[in-house]
Order: C-alpha cells, then structure tokens, then sequence
C-alpha cells in the first residue's frame, strides 16, 4: 500500500505503523468512565467498506495520522493529521 | 549442425554453438536457443514423466505456460527442480536433468501407475487411505510422501545472492508484444518515465513467433528496430527476463528480474558471486498497461498428451523463431482460423503437412490457403493417437489415420488476463473469442491492450497499445505523441468454440501437469463437487506450478457440459500473485542469516569483544551477556564472580539499550502526570522518580525511571523491549489525546551511551572520571538525584543516582560518540577499586536479588497490585489506565502477589515457569495459585532464589507450597518469602 502523509506524501506501508480503527477515548477527567473506557476499548467494529484508522509514520515525520480506507478495495479516500488540532476541517 | 531438426531461418546465431547436456547426455544448442527449442533440434522428445500416471511427456508450449517439460536444473547446491525447459535460456554448460521418474527416463519403473489408473481417479487418497486408521503415519503417509512431488531440492543452503529494489515510473508496460511496444514507443516518445517489462530474453512478443509484416517488414525486424530505438530513449528503462508477477495495492507491482539465470553458474567465492542472481522489485507506478498477450489452448481427446502433441503457436514459435521443426510430418488439429497459421508457415519452410483437421465444415472453404497436396479434413476431428513415447499416428472420428510424428492443436487462445484479477476482479466471458477477458474491476489505473483484453489480431494490438498510451498520457499531463500506429493486416481469428472430443472413449488430459482427465471432471461431476472450487480441489485441476495456464478454461468447459450451463454460468478462474512461481529466495533478498534484520550494537561493543565477552541478543540489540575469564568453566562461575565483585567492590555495565525519551515543554509534567501511574509534576528539578505505565485497560505496560533536568525538561528511560512502542504510544498521546499540551518528544536512545556503575566503590570510582567540581558526595547528590555535569574535562555528562542492582549505584551518561572512550575510561579506572564489567546475567541475578518486576513480571497479564506496586499508583490525579484498573476482578481479594521463593531444600534447582500449588494439591488448572515468574542462583544466599506471583502472597510469608515443573520434571518445596532478598531497608543503595 501507499499510505498518503499530509506531511510527507505518499509513502509506503512500511514505513508506518498500524495503530487501529480510530476511535474517540473517554477524557481524564476522574469521573467514573467505566462503561465508556469499556466501549471504547473492546466495542470495535469490522466493516466491509470504509473505515477512518490511525497510522503511525514511524519511519518518517512520527505523525499519527488518520486515513479513510475501504476494507475491500484498499482504496484510501481521505488523510489528514489526527491531531485535531491540526486536522484540516 | 546442431541438432538433425534443425532449419533455416529463426532469430539464433548459427554461429555461436552452445554445449549442454540432457540426462548427462552431451548435446549441443545455438545462441538464443531455450532448453527446449534446444532439446526439440536434437530430436528429444521425451523430457519428463507425468506426475501420477508416470506417462510419458514431451514439450507443449513455448512460454510459461508449460506444464510439461519440467526439468532439474544445476548440480549441488544450486539445484533446481521444477524449472520450465520452455523458458529457460540456453548457456554454455547447462545441466538438466529430467525428473518424476524411477529408474532411467526411458523405462519408468512407477509406469505401473499408468496401468493402474482405474484406480488412481480423482478422490482415490480420499477414499483409499482412510482405513485402517493406524496404517495412516506408519505406512500411508511415507508411501505417498515418497511418490508425490515432482523435482527434489537439494537440501542444502542457496549459495546465490538476491536482491531487492526499488523503482517509480509513470507507465509500466507489462509484455513487450506488438501491443506492449506500440505502448511504451508513444509514451516514451513524449517524455513519460516508461518502464517496459518482458519474461523473455528478446523483447517482441508473438513478433518473434510469427511472419507478420509491420510498416512492410518483417515482424521481428521491426520489434528489434523499436527495442533498440526504445533503448535510447532517457526515461524509457528496459527490462527483459523480467517478470511482472503481482498486481498489489495503489500501483505497486511485484517483479522479478533473472540477472544471471542464463549465466554458467558462477565459481564460489569468484569475485562476482556477490552479484545477486534475481531481483525483486517493488515498482511503484501512476499508471500500468497489462500487454501480457494470450495463451494457446489445447483440445481434449484421447491420449492427447503424448509427446509431439503440442500447441500449434508453439510448434509454429519453434520454426520460426528458433529454427527448428517439431516433426517431420506435421498435422494439424483446430478448431479456429489461427491453427491454419502453423499449417502455411511450416509449408512454407517446407516440412511435410500431413493434415490439417478443423472442427468446423468450412463451408467458405480454408481461412489459409495451402498447398494443393494438404489433405484438408473440415468438420472432423482426432478421436486417439498411437504412439509409446511419442506419436506415430492419430485417429480420425471417420477411422481414418493419418501418420505423422507431431500434431498441432490449437483450441483457441486464452487472453493472459491473471494480473488484472488481483485485486479480486471476476473475468468476464467473451464469446467472440470463447474465451475469459478481465472484468470491470481491475486494478485501479490498469489499462488492458492487445490480446490479454480479448483482441487477437495484430492490427487491434497495434492500435490497442497505442491507444492506451495516448490516454495515460494525456491523464498524466504528458503532451501527445505523434507517431502512427504501426501498420499491420487484421488476420483472420475466427473460432468456433470446441473443447473437448466426444467421440474419445480412452482418457484425455485436460491438464497436464497433475494428470487430471476427462473421467476425472466426470467424477467430480457425479459426486456433486460441481463448482469450479470444488472441481478444483476434489481433481487438483490448476494445482500445479503452472496453476492452469493451459487447464482451467477446458476444465470449465468439460463441467459446463456435464452441468447443462454454460461456461460463465458454471464460474470463472480468479487468479491470485504469482502470476509464475517466484523463488522464496527472492523474497527473502539479503535477509537471510545474520543479515535477517539489522544488528543494533551498543556504543561499548568493540571493547566488549576485546574482552572476550559473550553476546546474547536483546530484540535487534547484541548485549554482552557476561565477561569469561582464564579458568573460569561454565557461565555460572563468570556470572557469580561478576555479582560477588560488583556487590563487595564495584562492576559496571553498559544500559544503552535502555530506551530514553527527552520530555520538554511547560506541560511535560502534566503530560507525565497522565502516562504515568505516579505524579512527576511535583518532582523536584535534579531528582529521578521511579514510573509505572498502565495500558488503557489497566494492565501494567511499562516502568522506568524518569528525571527532571530543568522547569520543562524531563528525561524518561523505558525497558529496552519496549522502547519503540512506549515512544510511538506517547507520540499517541500528545498528538491525538492532549494536543493542547505544550510538551515535544524526541527519542535519544541512540544519541547517549549509558553505563552503569555500582557496588560500594562506585562513588570513589566516579569521581576519578568526573571533573572535581562537581560534588558527588552522599549529601550534595543523594539516591534519586540527577545532574547535568562534565567528566573527563569537560565532556558534558548527564549523571543519574539510580539503583537496579540494589547496590550504591549510578548511571552516567555521555553522548553516543564517546561510548567507547568512556568504557575504557571506566575499566581503566576501575583497576584500582577492583571494579568488574559484568553482563546482562549478573544485571538479572542482581535485579531477582532486590525483587525488582522486569519484562518476566510486566508480562501484559499483571496489574500494579499483581507487583506490589499499589503505593505507586496516585488516586489524586486520572491516568491512562486508572479507569479500568479499578475493575472488580483485578482487584480480587485472591489476586496473585509478586513475593520471593527459596527452595525448602536450599541444594534444589528453581526455573521460571514453576506453577504453585498447595502441599497436598493435585496439579491441576483449578489448583493453580500461580507461577514462578523469574529465578537464578544467588551467589551471594547460596543458593537458588525466585520471584514469582501467588495468590494472597503478602498474607502467606512463611508458608511452605510446591513449585510444580513438569517441564522440567520438578515438583519442589518452597518458601513463601519478602522478593527483596537481599538489603531490605535499602541501606546499600541509600549509602
């Protein structure tokens, strides 16, 4: 696969490191989170289609980004930053 | 001469003769000959036995295809079985030998096989060798294991070199046929980065085969005038004996490149035996063009695999290219205009035709016109052939028979489609040509052109392949180009689908290579395996290194008849990488050895050699594991010197492959405050904190010890397994989780060398390294202090008071550069405070000593209360992990606790791996307290010690279980004890 960096453009698969579906994680703010850690962690999903995931360029620019990717055809339609501060909108 | 079915004329060098031998048999061959145009010049016929019936089999095709002519290539290591004698370039000292045959070629003793073929039908394995159940490993399983397979490897290890690479281009042309050269020349004529691949060793496809004109001269003439004009061109690359083996994900294609395959095998150790023998390559491409032509058919009829059965384009490949006849009274067996083809241009070379036997009634008459004296035989078919171990005769449906020592068949021609259904695309069926021709979904910016799309003529290549590159030319912004379409006649292709002679009452082969028949479909077909899948796994069609190139289609047919449906109806052949079969070897490039994966060495490893020491590795580092010395017998004795020393003296020992990560920003601490189960926020500038990592789901991850160089400047250090993984998990967390923290990463692992002082005399031995400014005294630098300092006049240092080994220890750390310098500076020094290097055993001995949790502990499985850690883990702050790590069953009142073990029996053995279990218990899974998680020989005790889990451990100090080994064969009594063995109160390290 070529996996597009926002920051470094397309690069191949080796250079990342698969971090999994992205999902949003529970805040720490002390509150009792239980179920939401819970869901978060261990409720995943297995699409056939498109799915937004993390990579992890590791062997690049050490951004985490996230791409949308079709399960089926290894099409990747979307990639940005996962820093949403820095994701573009 | 070489070879009496030689003929004038072909694309060799008359000049160059090449020696070669066949079955030990010296013989000898031309310049651009293949084992096989080679073999059929000196009137070899027979070159292989087939792989169930032992039949005789000669060669069938002229391409990749072939399923025949298999033979063993080299002597030695260098061994090669299963190699296709059709695309394997002739040199000078070829060895090949024939394969799958007990006895001489000639006289196959397993023939018997053949007989027996009643028998031996499809299923037979199945339903053969199910009973007795016992005979199955003693006396079924060696029998079928020494009949099955065809070559054998040689067992030893490849002596050849491969490679690996890399290349980007705008177009790669698969093929360099009349469609794949039209291709390349107008995208390389208007500047386009061009890379045109080809399985053989003379680019020009069919060109080469054929007597085609093109721009009113000779076919091949004009491939060679376009090659070589292609070779000029800057940005077009070239790359024959090249194989383009798999389409994989967003243009990336997998290919092969045989850089001395036809080369004499070089001497070992010649200065060029470091050149790789193939490279893999890993093109990365914008577009593709899949120019891979088609692939000739046979048809099926009785006995139809007997040698000089062939292809007629292959029969017709042979005279024209290679000059050489494939018989002296050739017939022709078709079912479509092509065949004819074979029939004109062997009259023309003037080999006797003996017939030409078309499916069709011809009511127009012959597509080809020949001579008068051919005997045409329209509307009739081949029904048996005669013939031992090779034909004499074939049999007409009308009983006639016509002599002749080669037949040509053609069925028709398959489009070579495989590459455009990697991705999982269905081929779709084609009428016009009966034939399969790739579907919608392709490989996304693959364009099909010429034969492989279903457009058989010369003419459709032409413009095809043109037409391909105009369009990615103008999707990749290139200008036009200007050149015309070369010119070519459209020759007639016309085909009447036939497949399979209904007369035929013996058995005919459908594919070759795994001997599956007629009768077999029709088994297949009874016992309702009645889909493609199934027809294939029940019969092995298409099971065979040439996975069906010449099989599947006819397969389907013969289903599709006994089904009533069509062929579209009955299924479709999907095809998966490798195209053809690609060497492990290839794959494995230069990773093979030692060189599997790169070796990290740390910065004191020259020296450590110097001493002698003994390595062990640590994930990709090479750690010494312990230093041997004159006299010393056996690991152990190092090892217990190395602790004794270090504990009564002083050792030392390099930490490097500790990871290190330089925390900065005016939020580090908050950052820390979350990764970490502990508050570093409140760390005071010069101090060091032990730190606890939970994963989100409250298992513990990581520990280290982290320090606090300035107001925003942290320094963390993980576990060397883990160093890569905590970085990229903290990466996570700053990036995804907190990006409002002002606090940055970099990894300095690499960037310090880090080295370990310890033992009663680490302080006196420092402070001849540091410079004497700095005050190192037990007031002025505390346990748990840090500093930033310089040694051996003025090389900056970084200075930690931290303690694995529970001993008055230190870590002193300098950049990366001077690692070497400082080692021997250490040693030196250490001479007078009688100071050891001890390795990463006696680092182990010393830890289970203090009872310190390491990679055997932080095992993915044990929360903080597991390793006594709970007064670690602050409940004034939310930390990645605390969430979860309050669930009820992680805090089980029974939880397993990390406590010390010493065997009852203070001479008896400890190991890792021991499970507890109460005195009196029975081993069993509902018995288990738990387990020994670490264990070693205490030098200093005298004895073995362990550390390990055990429920309600901290309850039970005093108490006696058993240590249950049945790996080891152990069952011990031990003793509950604290895991500090050694120094308790910690007054050593505090001193």
């Amino acid at each position: 696969m070529l996996i597009p960096c926002p920051f470094c453009g397309h690069r191949d698969q080796a250079e990342f490191a698969y971090g999994g579906p992205a999902r949003a994680l529970p805040e720490l703010d002390g509150q009792d989170g239980t179920h939401a850690w819970r869901t978060a962690l261990y409720s995943g999903y297995n699409p056939r289609g498109p799915v937004t995931e993390l990579w992890f360029h590791a062997n690049g620019c050490e951004s985490w980004i996230q791409i949308t990717r079709d399960t089926v055809t290894h099409r990747i339609t979307r990639s940005c930053l996962a820093n949403p501060r820095e994701r573009e909108p | 001469m070489t070879g009496r079915f030689r003929i004038p004329g072909g694309l060799v060098d008359r000049t160059q003769p090449i020696g070669f031998s066949f079955n030990g048999r010296e013989l000898s061959g031309l310049q651009g000959d293949t084992l096989a145009s080679a073999l059929l010049a000196n009137g070899q016929r027979l070159v292989g036995r087939s792989f169930k019936y032992h039949r005789p089999r000669g060669i069938l095709s002229a391409g990749p295809e072939e399923p025949n002519a298999l033979v063993q290539l080299h002597r030695g290591a260098r061994l090669e079985p299963n190699t296709k004698a059709t695309v394997t370039e002739l040199f000078a000292g070829l060895a090949a030998t024939s394969q799958n045959h007990l006895g001489s070629l000639d006289f196959d003793l397993l023939a018997v096989n053949d007989l027996l073929s009643p028998f031996l039908t499809a299923g037979f394995y199945y339903k053969t060798f199910m009973w007795p159940k016992s005979f199955w490993e003693k006396v079924y399983e060696p029998l079928i294991r020494s009949s099955a397979g065809l070559g054998r490897l040689s067992g030893e290890a490849d002596p050849d070199h491969y490679d690996k690479g890399f290349l980007h281009c705008d177009l790669l042309v698969i093929g360099a046929g009349p469609a794949g050269l039209s291709a390349a020349l107008a995208a390389g004529e208007s500047g386009a980065r061009v890379i045109l691949a080809d399985e053989d060793f003379v680019m020009g496809g069919r060109l080469n085969s054929e007597t085609h004109a093109v721009n009113g001269q000779p076919g091949h003439e004009w491939a060679a005038r376009t090659v070589a004009e292609l070779a000029e061109m800057e940005t077009v690359r070239l790359m024959p004996r090249t194989t383009v083996f798999g389409a994989f994900d967003h243009g990336i294609y997998g290919v092969l490149e045989r850089r001395r395959d036809h080369l004499p095998p070089l001497a070992d150790g010649s200065s060029d035996s470091r050149q790789p023998r193939q490279i893999l390559w890993h093109i990365y491409t914008k577009r593709a063009i899949l120019a891979s032509g088609s692939i000739e058919r046979p048809i099926a009829f009785t006995n139809n695999d007997r040698p000089g059965i062939m292809l007629a384009g292959a029969v017709r490949a042979y005279a024209n290219r290679f000059g050489v006849a494939c018989g002296q009274r050739v017939a022709v067996f078709t079912n479509n205009d092509d065949g004819w083809r074979t029939a004109a241009d062997l009259q023309d070379k003037d080999i006797d035709i003996a017939a030409v036997v078309d499916t069709r009634s011809l009511p127009d008459g012959p597509p080809i016109h020949l001579n008068a004296r051919v005997p045409i035989h329209a509307g009739e078919e081949v029904v048996d052939t005669r013939g031992r171990r090779g034909i004499t005769k074939l049999v007409l449906a009308s009983g006639k028979r016509v002599r002749a020592d080669c037949l040509a068949v053609s069925g028709g021609w398959n489009p070579s489609i495989h590459l455009s259904s990697h991705h999982g695309g269905r081929p779709v069926w084609n009428d016009n040509i009966a034939g399969f021709v790739p579907g919608e979904r392709h490989p996304p910016n693959l364009s099909v052109a010429g034969a492989a799309g279903g457009s058989l003529t010369l003419g459709s290549a032409f413009r095809e392949g043109t037409a391909q590159a105009a369009a990615v030319l103008d999707s990749l912004g290139y200008p036009p180009s200007r050149r015309p379409v070369p010119e070519a006649s459209d020759e007639p292709a016309a085909i009447s689908a036939f497949w399979h002679v209904r007369e035929s009452r013996g058995r005919a082969w459908i594919d070759f290579q795994n001997d599956v028949t007629d009768k077999d479909v029709r088994l297949s077909h009874r016992e309702g395996y009645r889909s493609v899948e199934h027809l294939k796994r029940y019969t092995t069609l298409g099971m065979s290194t040439d996975q069906g190139k010449t099989a599947n289609v006819n397969g389907l047919a013969a289903m599709a008849k006994l089904s009533g449906r069509t062929i579209p109806e009955t299924g479709t052949t999907v095809f998966r990488p490798p195209w053809t079969p690609v060497a492990i070897a290839a794959f494995a490039g230069r990773s093979r050895g030692r060189d599997f994966r790169p070796v990290r060495l740390t910065p004191s490893h020259r020296w450590a050699e110097e001493q002698g020491a003994v390595f062990v590795e640590t994930g990709s580092w090479l750690r010494a594991q312990w230093f041997p010395r004159p006299g010393e017998h056996g690991w152990r004795q190092s090892v217990d010197r190395e602790v004794r020393t270090t504990r009564n003296t002083a050792g030392f020992c390099d930490v490097t492959t500790l990871g290190k990560i330089d925390i900065k920003g005016t939020d580090a601490g908050t950052f820390l405050d979350r990764v970490y189960t502990g508050t570093f926020s409140t760390l005071p500038i010069g101090r060091v904190r032990y730190g606890l990592m939970l994963r989100e789901d409250g298992i513990a991850y990581d520990d280290g010890t982290t320090a606090r160089l300035g107001e925003s400047h942290y320094l963390m250090t993980t576990t060397t397994a883990n160093a890569v993984l905590v970085f990229r998990q903290l990466e996570f967390a700053r990036q995804c989780l907190w990006p409002d923290l002002d606090v940055h990463l970099v990894s300095v692992t690499d960037g310090w060398a880090q080295f370990s002082v310890a033992g009663p005399h680490s302080r006196d031995l420092l402070r001849t390294i540091i410079d004497p400014q700095h005050d190192i005294s037990n007031a002025a630098f505390p346990f748990m202090a840090c500093s930033e300092l310089t040694v051996c006049g003025g090389c900056a240092a970084r200075l930690f008071r931290i303690s694995f080994s529970g001993e008055l220890a230190y870590e002193l750390a300098v950049p990366a550069r001077f690692g070497d310098s400082m080692i021997r500076r250490i040693a030196q020094s250490g001479l007078a405070f009688d100071a050891v290097p001890y390795g990463t055993e006696a680092l182990g001995v010393m830890r289970i000593e203090k009872g310190h949790a390491s990679g055997n502990e932080l095992d993915g499985q044990t929360t903080a209360l597991n390793l006594g850690l709970s007064a670690m883990v602050s409940t004034k702050k939310d930390f990645i992990g605390m969430t979860l790590a309050k669930r009820p069953e992680l805090n089980r009142k029974d939880a397993v606790r990390l406590m010390g073990f010493i065997p009852v029996d203070r001479a008896a053995p400890l190991a890792a791996g021991a499970h507890f279990l109460a005195r009196d218990a029975d081993p069993t899974t509902e018995n288990d307290q738990g387990w020994m998680s670490s264990a070693a020989h205490s030098p200093i005790l005298g004895h073995d010690i362990g550390i390990g889990f055990i429920e309600r451990g901290h309850e039970r100090v005093g108490e006696i279980v058993r240590a249950w080994d049945a790996v080891r064969g152990r069952d011990t009594d031990v003793e509950i004890v604290s895991p500090h063995f050694l120094d308790p109160k910690g007054d050593r390290l505090r001193g």
